[in-house]
């Protein structure tokens, strides 16, 4: 892996560069320290409104402007909001990079939000979320999300509750913007064909000079302890059905994280490219036919989120069905431990993945943004490092830690008969 | 004609052989990553199936892997999955697609089982019939799914059910429910075999080294039942415009799909059906559409249109999610966006900013190995030589304003449009 060079601009922005000189490309990122666990009531669904309003113009580059600009470079641009973090990228042929970093600094501080673009926006965002609740397990994620967290801002989706779409306004998506796009709060990356120098150099220019706020104090409530087993049963027209097994994971800075990472992945697979036909999952629920797909995430967090377990249901089984193969291999992992094939396969696995998730410029510098947003810019880079220390010992501990009944939330999705609805007159 | 660039994929970087069998082997050193990527096709696709068996060609693509004459499911994935390797087949319309990737180390080992399932499967019952127990439900999740319910809908009604492209290559749950053992034994040994088949490899290896591994692996290969090329007609044109609709309860938004009969890859103005189609529904943020649907009237999250392109006469299609109640203002605005590509020549600007869009979003598209091999297999795939990268931009320029009407008259005609309507509102679940 290319070095990395870290710098700290004085007005307090981050600003990170990799030199990768593989393809005539660079990309481009801005990462914001705030996402939807910083959101109150009220305000759910706000970091993710106010990344579309950033599409919607400053007075240098206005609503549209941007767009053809970068398209007509080659370019894309895009932006995610995550519950984390709200980041925004351009990857383009290394001699238009400049209206990138030019775009990026102006809307750090000057969009515009104008009141009949944040209305015309109110509708396509609901539009966003109810295109997501076609989908039945959208729901049942978000009945899981809001059992498993009762206090933190996990607890909510990222695109808000309805409620809250239809009542926040201009002003409430102006203030946490400015609230919380400034240069302490925020990274910027470079990854691709430049030189380092003339790069900072350059960055220096476009954003040195933009007003140096102190970082705000971001909105979080610490979740409480669970105390025993949460579940929740959702009812949706359909025919498939659905289990969610969730537990408490710790933050993704916490030394157990990757020891559950590679539990993870010889539960379920590394969830890089191999399909994970051999695992322990796989073998439990799909090969014995009562699921038709088992997938499972520990997701990288700022706070303590969860390991959660999907198992799509075959069209004639029962999330009731599945529980108990699958509580079955939970304690299989905690009383028997695991194979020194199964570590060493998990290993190459873990390499294989992080080879072919840094192929792009784009992957890396997303690696890059999102290591920023955990707190060490290092995270990504040693990740494969120190996956490789874990031990079996280590698997099988952090399965007895994190794998209990009392941190467990258990969700099922079950369908409802479509037949029996009619369509409205 | 401008000469070809060093740095993009051409016919003087890129090694490539046919095999005696009728292989075509393609390879590009990318010395910049750890990983290989293979890409590959048969000619194997569901165009080879009769309507009852709709789904046979995709059952036995994806059974491939459940089984060999010389390894079992468990050795099969267990080999693949011990060095986080991956290799799927995939079943298209006209061909059997083929992917796979791993670090370079293990190339050798890729290919010797992407060889070996090809080659040699057996199809064991449990397999086939678990594959089968997946698909159902897979098929099951979908039908109550918006989205792909409009699509369905607009491609029954826009091919008669007499032509491949009426059908999914999936099939449906009479048709996959009724496929034995022996019709996906029966249909590999006519219809998989070497001739036509094409393989790229991609990635941090030694051409020559990665050709011979191929070679070793494939160049013994030989189907003499293999049958001739089947083509996809062009469908008769529709006498009407057609509405279907489907309904779905539980739904809180609409899905649209309209469709028209597209370009194939190797028509003459399907360069010019992509410009035209970038402007109506792709460039910046989703075209014209995505500019009258989303941004200015706030209706949808999603409003584009896509050219299919491949192998036959693939839909042109428009698609958007919105509220029940603005379906019809929603479909209004796209046709009236129709209208205009279609009745007026687009702008002197329109033209230079996706020329330029199309012509500037090359080194993007070269950045992975993945893409690298797409636009390999592509460009051998519909006879475009190994020079087309070179000379992309050349043809993009020289397209014209008039070119682009043409293109849009060509296809886009409201009086064979199906509009199809999958959500909470309509008569049909």
């Amino acid at each position: 892996m290319p070095s990395l060079t870290c710098h700290t601009l004085s007005n307090g922005l981050t600003v990170l560069l990799r030199e990768v000189h593989s393809a005539p490309v660079i990309s481009w990122w801005l990462a914001y320290r705030v996402g939807s666990r910083n959101e109150p009531t009220g305000l759910t669904g706000i970091s993710h409104w106010v990344e579309h309003m950033m599409f919607k113009g400053t007075e240098r580059f206005p609503a549209g402007a941007l767009d053809r600009e970068i398209d007509r470079a080659g370019g894309q641009w895009n932006a995610f909001t995550s519950m984390d973090a709200t980041k925004y990228f351009e990857t383009l042929p290394a001699d238009k990079i400049d209206i990138a970093m030019q775009a990026e600094a102006d809307r750090m501080s000057n969009a515009i939000f104008d009141a009949d673009e944040t209305e015309s926006e109110r509708t396509v965002i609901i539009s966003e979320r109810q295109g997501a609740e076609n989908q039945p397990t959208f729901w049942l994620a978000e009945e899981v999300r809001g059992a498993a967290f009762r206090v933190h801002g996990y607890h909510h989706e990222i695109i808000g509750d309805e409620t809250d779409l239809r009542t926040m306004t201009r002003d409430d998506l102006y203030r946490h913007y400015r609230r919380h796009y400034c240069p302490a709060n925020a990274a910027a990356i470079a990854v691709g064909a430049f030189d380092t120098e003339e790069m900072l150099a350059k960055i220096e220019r476009l954003y040195g000079s933009i007003e140096a706020d102190a970082a705000p104090a971001l909105f979080t409530r610490a979740e409480p302890e669970q105390q025993g087993e949460r579940r929740v049963v959702v009812e949706r027209p359909g025919k498939t059905a659905f289990l969610e097994l969730c537990h408490r994971a710790p933050a993704a800075d916490h030394d157990d994280w990757m020891k559950l990472q590679i539990m993870n992945a010889i539960l379920s697979g590394s969830g890089g490219a191999s399909d994970n036909k051999t695992s322990r999952l796989y073998q439990a629920l799909v090969k014995t036919e009562v699921a038709a797909s088992v997938g499972a995430w520990l997701t990288p967090t700022v706070d303590p989120y969860l390991y959660s377990i999907m198992v799509t249901l075959r069209d004639d089984r029962r999330p009731e069905e599945a529980e108990p193969l699958l509580l079955a291999e939970i304690e299989r992992l905690q009383t028997e431990g695991v194979s020194d094939a199964e570590l060493n396969k998990a290993r190459k696995q873990t390499r294989a993945a992080f080879a072919y998730s840094t192929e792009s410029v784009t992957e890396q510098a997303y690696w890059l943004a999102q290591s920023f947003i955990l707190g060490d810019v290092h995270w990504f880079d040693n990740y494969a490092e120190r996956l490789m220390q874990v031990t079996a010992d280590d698997v099988r501990e952090v399965a007895n830690r994190y794998l209990v009944p009392r941190s467990r939330v258990l969700g099922m999705l079950h369908p409802t008969d479509p037949d029996q609805e009619t369509p409205p007159a | 004609m401008t000469p070809p660039n060093e740095s993009i994929p051409n016919a003087s970087n890129i090694a490539r052989a046919e095999l005696d069998n009728g292989i075509t082997l393609l390879v590009y050193e990318n010395a910049a990553v750890q990983s290989v990527n293979l890409m590959g096709s048969l000619q194997a696709g569901s165009i080879y199936e009769s309507p009852v068996q709709n789904g046979l060609a995709s059952l036995a693509a994806g059974a491939l892997k459940t089984g060999t004459v010389s390894r079992d499911f468990d050795a099969i994935h267990g080999a693949l999955e011990d060095v986080g390797a991956d290799l799927g087949f995939r079943g298209h319309v006209h061909k059997v697609g083929l992917s796979g990737k791993s670090l370079a180390e293990d190339l050798g080992l890729l290919l010797q089982i992407a060889a070996d399932t090809l080659r040699q499967p057996v199809f064991p019952a449990e397999h086939v019939d678990r594959l089968r127990g997946e698909r159902l439900t897979w098929l099951q999740y979908s039908n109550y799914d918006s989205r792909y319910r409009a699509a369905k809908a607009m491609r029954e009604a826009l091919y008669p059910d007499t032509h491949p492209y009426h059908y999914g290559t999936y099939g449906s749950d009479d048709t996959i429910a009724d496929l034995r053992v022996d019709d996906l034994k029966n249909f590999h040994a006519a219809h998989f075999g070497p001739r036509g088949m094409i393989l790229v490899i991609v990635g941090a290896v030694d051409a020559g080294e990665a050709m011979g591994l191929a070679a070793d692996a494939f160049g013994d290969w030989r189907n003499p039942e293999q049958p001739a090329v089947e083509q996809a007609a062009e469908p008769a044109a529709n006498s009407e415009a057609r509405r279907p609709q489907v309904f779905l309860p539980g739904k809180t938004q609409s899905d649209i799909c309209m469709g028209v009969v597209g370009p194939p890859r190797k028509a003459e103005d399907y360069l010019a059906a992509q410009l035209a189609n970038s402007v109506l529904g792709e460039f910046g943020m989703m075209g014209r559409i995505g500019k009258s649907v989303r941004e200015e009237k706030g209706l949808a999250y999603y409003a584009y249109s896509r050219v299919g392109g491949g192998h036959g006469p693939d839909p042109w299609t428009i698609s958007a999610g919105v509220n029940p109640d603005n379906v019809e203002l929603a479909i209004g605005s796209i046709v009236e966006e129709i209208e205009r590509l279609t009745s007026e020549t687009v702008t002197d600007e329109d033209l230079a900013d996706n020329q330029s869009y199309f012509t500037g979003r090359m080194p993007l598209r070269l950045e992975s190995n993945e893409g690298i091999a797409s636009n390999i297999h592509s460009m051998e795939s519909f006879d475009l030589g190994m020079d087309y990268l070179a000379h992309y931009e050349d043809m993009i320029y020289r397209i014209t304003k008039d070119d682009l009407l043409r293109a849009a008259r060509h296809y886009l005609r409201p009086e064979r449009m199906v509009v199809a309507v999958a959500g909470p509102v309509g008569s049909d679940s």
